[in-house]
């Protein structure tokens, strides 16, 4: 089975974001950047479903500009086969991102998609769901706990009361949430190796995918600040205070 | 007058409150309809047919629906979409599931969690941990929006007296089945609706900890238990009490962070809370730039104490 897992190239989980001053989006310039930390646990995910032998070939595919080729290698020095960019400066919304996995999977056939829950930046969470629409697949999305069973796939996923199994027939697509693996690091010698293997260089037109969006931003802003308030001494003041609250 | 169609978040018993929120927020683009998918399920369309300010409601009542497996649900959407200029849906585990499918398979660009409604097709948006708040406007001819149950108040659940109309089940489309969930039941009050949450960190140690400290101080105050990232990871407590960026959304009145450092994920999920109190330690721990009432204390002296003083 071939896995595809589509990475993106974002602001590091560690960075504070600040909006730039003519309020058009948040200023990225010369701030670190990374794998979306969700597409990490997806390529660790297809990984060890090869190692498990369950699939035999694992393609990265970023849609992104030419930088994002380092994310790709990032994914490659974990144990990725071979890369796909789609490369482009614009932002490209979720829609159109899928539309270019439906196209790129059309050729490649997959058996699984593995995809980050959402991307840190725009804290959409749609490409995976909108990916198993446009390709008839059902979607196991927030997934904790992933395992082939023949022609279908058991998927535990993470919902707002608990967990949830579903089944799902193959091929399909799958999101994945914080608690489904902890992603390793890429030796050394598996980042020299990495720059040897196959990457691919696209356009969305290649694929026929028009990226022009669809949600026009107006404007981008800093919530409101909270100001610290004050420092309490000891658990008696704590208590008091709770008491002026009307909690206590 | 634009029709917004809202999916009902349900057990097959009764109503979850976010759809409450969805509705208002709803209400704000046109005529409201709602819509209940689930298998016998009559009661939950009843309810909904009594929120207050909702024109009808439509009723699919199916086996395929008993536990909103998107790919049996999303077909059933889109076969209202017709009728319907928006769809809204809360931005649940469920809505966040079953909304990005509907709205690729009407080749619509979602706007995910709205803050605010601004014009016909204009919202806001919170982005990077809720660090940058955009407004965006749709260029498309039909909606798909979550929306963020904190940002809005909910509808009245009482009042209405809308109709109920039976409509056709578009049936399994047999790409999935549900095997089990493991839902935890709780006497405590539910997270995103609680007025008060004590929520505890990687510092609670482990499990058992987390129990004796955070617990009987939960308990005291009549609230609910979060949790950060960390404390989830480490198995201190299940999934569903992780609060930030990427767990629940909260706004209670009182929330309490203790042994919680403050990390902008986390802050995402809070900050919008009334006042917010933290026990931490490091007095330079990033949650007190944003505590209104900080106390800078070893939690596993200073919770004991507030718990038997409380
Ligand atoms: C993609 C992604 C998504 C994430 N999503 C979320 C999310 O939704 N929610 C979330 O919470 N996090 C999230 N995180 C994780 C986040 O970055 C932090 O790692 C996490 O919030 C830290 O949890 P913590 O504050 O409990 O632990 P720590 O940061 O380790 O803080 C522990 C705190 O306890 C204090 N402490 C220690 N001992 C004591 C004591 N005896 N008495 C008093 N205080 C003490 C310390 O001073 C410290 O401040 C996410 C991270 C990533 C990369």
């Amino acid at each position: 089975m071939k896995i595809i897992v589509p990475v993106k190239r974002v602001i590091d989980y560690n960075v504070k974001p600040r909006v730039k001053a003519d309020g058009t989006g948040v200023d990225l310039a010369n701030v670190k950047m990374s794998m979306n930390p969700f597409d990490e646990i997806a390529v660790e995910e297809a990984i060890r479903l090869k190692e498990k032998g369950v699939a035999n070939e694992i393609v990265v595919v970023s849609v992104g500009p030419a930088k994002a080729q380092e994310t790709l290698r990032t994914a490659l020095a974990m144990g990725a086969d071979r890369a796909i960019l789609v490369q482009t400066d614009d932002e490209v919304e979720p829609l159109a991102v899928a539309k270019i996995l439906k196209a790129i999977d059309d050729e490649e056939q997959s058996g699984l998609v593995i995809l980050g829950k959402q991307a840190i930046d725009d804290d959409s969470n749609q490409t995976g769901q909108m990916l198993a629409a446009l390709l008839g697949r059902p979607q196991g999305t927030f997934a904790s706990e992933v395992t082939i069973d023949g022609n279908s796939v058991m998927v535990k996923r993470e919902v707002d009361g608990g967990l949830e199994t579903v089944k799902l027939t193959l091929p399909a697509i799958i999101t994945t949430d914080l608690r489904l693996n902890e992603p390793r690091y890429a030796s050394l010698p598996n980042i020299m190796k990495a720059k040897s293997k196959p990457l691919a260089n696209k356009t969305p037109a290649d694929y026929g995918v028009e990226t022009a969006p669809r949600l026009k931003t107006l404007q981008v802003s800093e919530p409101p600040v909270r100001s610290a308030g004050i420092k309490v001494a000891d658990v008696d003041a704590l208590v008091a205070k709770l008491k002026e609250l009307g909690v206590a | 007058m634009s029709k917004t169609l809202v999916w009902v978040e349900h057990d097959n018993a009764s109503i979850k409150d976010a759809t409450l929120s969805a509705v208002s927020a709803a209400s704000q683009l046109g005529e409201v309809h709602l819509l209940v998918a689930g298998s016998d399920c009559a009661a939950v369309a009843d309810a909904a047919a009594g929120i207050a300010g909702v024109g009808k409601v439509h009723l699919a009542d199916d086996a395929a629906y008993a536990n909103a497996l998107v790919e049996n649900v999303a077909p059933l959407i889109v076969s209202l979409m017709d009728s319907h200029d928006a769809f809204v849906a809360p931005a649940t585990s469920n809505g966040k599931n079953i909304a990005p499918r509907v709205a690729a398979l009407l080749d619509v660009a979602q706007v995910s969690e709205i803050l605010s409604v601004e014009g016909p097709k204009t919202f806001t948006r919170p982005t990077y941990a809720g660090n940058a708040i955009a407004v965006v406007e749709s260029s498309d001819a039909k909606l798909v929006v979550t929306v963020r149950g904190t940002a809005f108040a909910k509808a009245e659940a009482t009042g209405g007296s809308a109709s109920i109309e039976a409509i056709t089940s578009t049936g399994d489309a047999g790409l999935s089945s549900f095997v089990s969930a493991e839902i935890a039941k709780s006497e405590r009050p539910e997270l995103t609706a609680a007025k008060i949450i004590v929520s505890g960190g990687r510092a609670l140690r482990d499990g058992d900890t987390f129990e004796a400290m955070i617990f009987p101080l939960a308990d005291k105050l009549g609230a609910a238990v979060g949790a950060s990232r960390a404390a989830v990871d480490a198995g201190y407590v299940p999934n569903d009490y992780q609060v930030g960026q990427t767990g629940k959304i909260v706004a209670p009145e009182v929330y309490v962070a203790i042994g919680i450092s403050g990390a902008i994920q986390h802050l995402a999920g809070m900050k919008d809370s009334k006042t917010i109190v933290a026990i931490n330690k490091d007095e330079d721990a990033p949650i007190f730039q944003i505590a209104d009432i900080g106390l800078i204390a070893d939690l596993f002296n200073a919770v004991p104490e507030l718990t038997g003083k409380l």
